[in-house]
């Protein structure tokens, strides 16, 4: 927690209402995103019991499980939420989109756009990655066959639960993580993962203050949990009961039907006030100018759909239950990269994540007092542009002459620290010079060059381009780390179920 | 009866001590700074209700569905005298599984005495060298008073040693588990080895009979195949050792409480309310996981910073109020020596808050 956020955090308390900590979107937000509020059966290993989803706040699918321990329905409803799912995948396969590759000697293709899932909080991000592990391996024909539908719905539900993962991608996003990374609210994060609550805070009716909107909202009568989990309560007094009735009217057709009426309604009752929620935290987003570089991580996410397209047309098989060693390492390496430039990328693109660094040390802005953009440096083989600017700052610059600095303005412009020299009042005199992002010439083109006058962040963080690291080939694996990894045949259809 | 006896007794008021479990006795470590837990806790005292009576409801409720799927898969792990679960116990910890096993039950509606003296002589007698006891009966001092366990445990002998086995009806799923749910069998395992100890040293045997290596029997992945998993308790026992040793020095918290503190449920709403106050609480946000007091705290911790997290309170510089920290930051308030570095941090990041938010350019 940054002292930035946790006086934000203070301030919303003060305020009564949710403070932003982000003056752009961070996240990527799909024209027609796929919203899923899923709800289990308490107790049980991810059973489902029901699901709300759709593309829109007026088109809503209620997918509900009647018995929720029968294997047999679980993998209808499995088979249900595909029906849903893969059409909507679908949509993005008719148009690509050219990338140049190899500094624009050739182009590959992608999908010009990609579908992205949202669900309340990150425990339907878990949901669904535990969903997409129970459903992947099954197989349309042998013991217990299931519809081919299914395993196909269990390996892209596991493609999304990856991506969630992966920093900055916008595929699979938690509706609470994406609210709290935009805004500080006067509750814990432990309060913050209730949706309800969260809303409560960040946008709470006039006349009311986000304190007395998230104590409403802790009340389950009032405000039903956002799922997966369900109110005890709500199972003990009315799921149980409908669950028996439907159970007990096995042999009556009409009391049945009649049943399975009453069950949708009570589990829509639960699952509605949710959805209506989602839709809120779409639109308040949606009002947020998105960052300079979220499209640039949309791309990933892109290439990433693409990539697992192309792996299921090629007869790939399902993601294995465990990485091996190699993946395990080169998972881990992307992971970090991706982390890092996530990092650096929303502080670029955003002066208030900007701050959280200047006030740690890593960033600071001042005012150019002297340029000199056409001096050349000939002291090498050949004379090279390396224009030298003068900058002085009242925030203070805790590093050594030699640091390279960037600037978010000119990001592949380097600025090398030459002198360093404190001054009056507590200011700081920086020389810097700079080469990069001038173009080849010795001629500085306009703009390229801060001029005096100019105001400029300076900060250690790079967006620049991160090496990836080398790994063997999985088969090469050393015997350090195990050896080369088994065969991953599974037989998982095999399992017992209640 | 001691003195801090009859105090606790004082505060609980009229209704009969609420009795420990593993559960509750795990619960205790999870906030050793708390004196209102401490003593609440110590005296027995039953929170649930207390928090009800003063308007702060507890929300521990527990879904049917989940009581009836971890009493299914007990019963199931235990059936025909505990074959399987020998056989998993015995896998796990990697001795030869025994073709039969001495199932001893110690279990029933005997009186506490009685019970209590079956499961210590069978749990110290010599006996066949692999041996299972259900629903032993143990004890545990906690806050001067002598607190009976009955958990539906087994404790396992193989190869001349104990080992807690606890069963738990969370999936194991491809080796992975709730971290959360983990750690709390992890503290309540704990808690049974400690008695387990303390009834063998009682008996003059060597305490480091039973084994600090936990054997976890969960459903694995989707199905309802149990696994059993060991887990290493060394860590939980230190940290309930201390506890349980800062409890039996309740006195000391006492002399800090008003003679006239009441906590008993039955007293009037205004009169509870203003003694807890007198009471001092140590609210986290993580007590609302684990305390039936929670709410309450949390209601009269609402303008202090520890409220939001402890994470947010350090990086407020440890300051305590919320007022402070806003009048700190901007500067209407001069800060006392000790805050003057977290003053300046403070009026630091207020100042580059309002520049981003007016909209200029970074």
């Amino acid at each position: 927690m940054s002292t930035l956020r946790a006086l934000a955090k203070a301030q919303a308390v003060a305020a009564g209402v949710a403070q932003p900590v982000a003056t752009v979107r961070h996240l990527h937000l799909a024209e027609r995103p796929l919203v899923l509020v899923p709800l289990a059966l308490a107790g049980e290993a991810n059973a489902p019991l029901a699901a709300l989803v759709g593309t829109a706040p007026d088109a809503a699918r209620l997918l509900i499980v009647p018995q929720p321990r029968n294997r047999d329905q679980r993998f209808r409803f499995a088979a249900e939420l595909a029906a849903v799912v893969l059409p909507y995948l679908a949509e993005f396969l008719t148009v690509s989109e050219a990338v140049p590759v190899d500094r624009g000697r050739d182009v590959r293709h992608r999908y010009a756009d990609a579908p992205q899932l949202l669900v309340p909080n990150p425990a339907g991000v878990t949901f669904l990655r535990l969903f997409g592990r129970s459903t992947r391996f099954r197989r349309p024909d042998g013991e217990h066959p299931v519809h081919p539908d299914v395993p196909l719905l269990g390996r892209w539900l596991t493609f999304f639960a990856e991506r969630a993962e992966h920093p900055g991608s916008s595929a699979l996003v938690a509706m609470t993580d994406a609210l709290t990374l935009h805004w500080a609210t006067g509750q814990s994060s432990v309060e913050d993962q209730h949706l309800p609550a969260l809303l409560g805070w960040i946008d709470p009716p006039v006349g009311s203050t986000g304190a007395q909107m998230a104590a409403r909202a802790e009340d389950p009568t009032l405000c039903p949990p956002a799922g997966p989990a369900t109110d005890p309560d709500f199972d003990n007094r009315v799921l149980a009961p409908a669950i028996a009735a439907y159970t007990g009217a096995e042999d009556d057709p009409a009391a049945r039907a009649a049943a399975y009426v009453a069950l949708e309604r009570v589990l829509r009752g639960q699952l509605a006030p949710t959805w209506e929620l989602m839709w809120r935290g779409v639109g308040l987003l949606r009002a947020l100018p998105p960052g300079a570089r979220v499209a640039g991580r949309w791309d990933g996410d892109k290439d990433a759909f693409t990539g697992h397209v192309e792996h299921l047309d090629a007869g790939g098989g399902p993601q294995p239950r465990r990485d091996g060693a190699v993946a395990a390492a080169a998972r881990l390496h992307r992971w970090e990269r991706a982390l890092t430039s996530y990092a650096v990328q929303r502080a670029y693109d955003d002066p208030l994540v900007m701050a959280e660094h200047r006030l740690t040390g890593e960033a600071f802005v001042g005012d150019v007092t002297l340029a000199d953009p056409t001096r050349v440096d000939d002291s090498g083989r050949r004379p090279v542009l390396r224009p030298r600017i003068q900058v002085v700052t009242t925030e203070p610059v805790p590093v050594p002459v030699g640091t390279t600095l960037f600037s978010p303005a000119r990001p592949a412009q380097k600025a090398k620290v030459v002198f360093l020299t404190p001054a009056a009042d507590g200011k700081t005199e920086l020389v810097l010079e700079l080469s990069g992002g001038m173009g080849r010439g010795l001629t500085a083109p306009p703009g390229t060059v801060p001029e005096v006058g100019e105001r400029l962040c300076l900060t250690t963080l790079s967006d620049g381009f991160l090496p990836a690291g080398a790994f063997p080939a999985p088969e090469e694996t050393p015997w350090t780390h195990g050896g080369p990894p088994a065969s991953t045949a599974d037989g998982d259809a095999a399992e017992d179920w209640s | 009866m001691t003195s801090t006896a009859q105090r606790l007794a004082v505060i609980r008021g009229t209704v009969p001590p609420k009795r420990h479990n593993a559960r509750t006795i795990a619960a205790l470590t999870g906030n050793p700074g708390c004196t209102r837990r401490a003593v609440l806790d110590g005296a027995g005292v039953d929170k649930p209700k207390l928090a009800e009576r003063i308007g702060y409801p507890a929300r521990f409720g527990q879904s049917r569905f989940a009581i009836t799927r971890g009493n299914t898969f007990e019963a199931q792990v235990k059936a025909d005298g505990g074959t399987e679960l020998l056989r998993l116990v015995a896998q796990r910890l990697g001795v030869p599984v025994p073709q039969r096993a001495d199932w001893t039950d110690l279990g029933g509606a005997d009186d506490l005495p009685d019970r209590q003296e079956r499961s210590r002589r069978a749990l110290t007698a010599t006996g066949p060298d692999a041996a299972l006891f259900d629903h032993p009966l143990l004890g545990l001092d906690v806050a001067g008073q002598r607190v009976h366990l009955e958990p539906d445990l087994v404790a396992a002998r193989l190869g001349g040693r104990f080992h807690v086995v606890e069963i738990k009806s969370f999936p194991v799923i491809d080796g992975q588990a709730d971290p959360a749910k983990v750690a709390a069998a992890a503290i309540q395992s704990a808690v049974y080895v400690l008695a387990l100890r303390e009834l063998l040293a009682a008996e003059g045997q060597d305490p480091q009979l039973v084994s600090h290596d936990v054997v976890l029997v969960c459903p694995r992945d989707f199905a309802n195949r149990p696994v059993a998993s060991l887990l290493d308790v060394r860590r939980q026992l230190l940290v309930l050792r201390r506890q349980l040793d800062r409890m039996a020095r309740l006195d000391v918290l006492l002399a800090n409480v008003p003679p006239d503190f009441t906590a008993d449920p039955g007293a009037d709403p205004a009169t509870l309310t203003a003694a807890l106050r007198t009471v001092e609480a140590h609210y986290a946000p993580e007590c609302l996981a684990a305390c039936e007091l929670a709410y309450f705290c949390r209601a009269e911790a609402r303008d202090h910073t520890g409220a939001l997290g402890r994470p947010v309170r350090e990086a407020l510089g440890g300051v305590e109020e919320v007022s402070e920290v806003l009048a700190l930051a901007t500067g209407e308030r001069a800060a006392e020596p000790e805050r003057a570095e977290a003053a300046a941090l403070l009026r630091a990041a207020a100042r580059l808050r309002a520049d981003a938010l007016a909209g200029n350019p970074a």
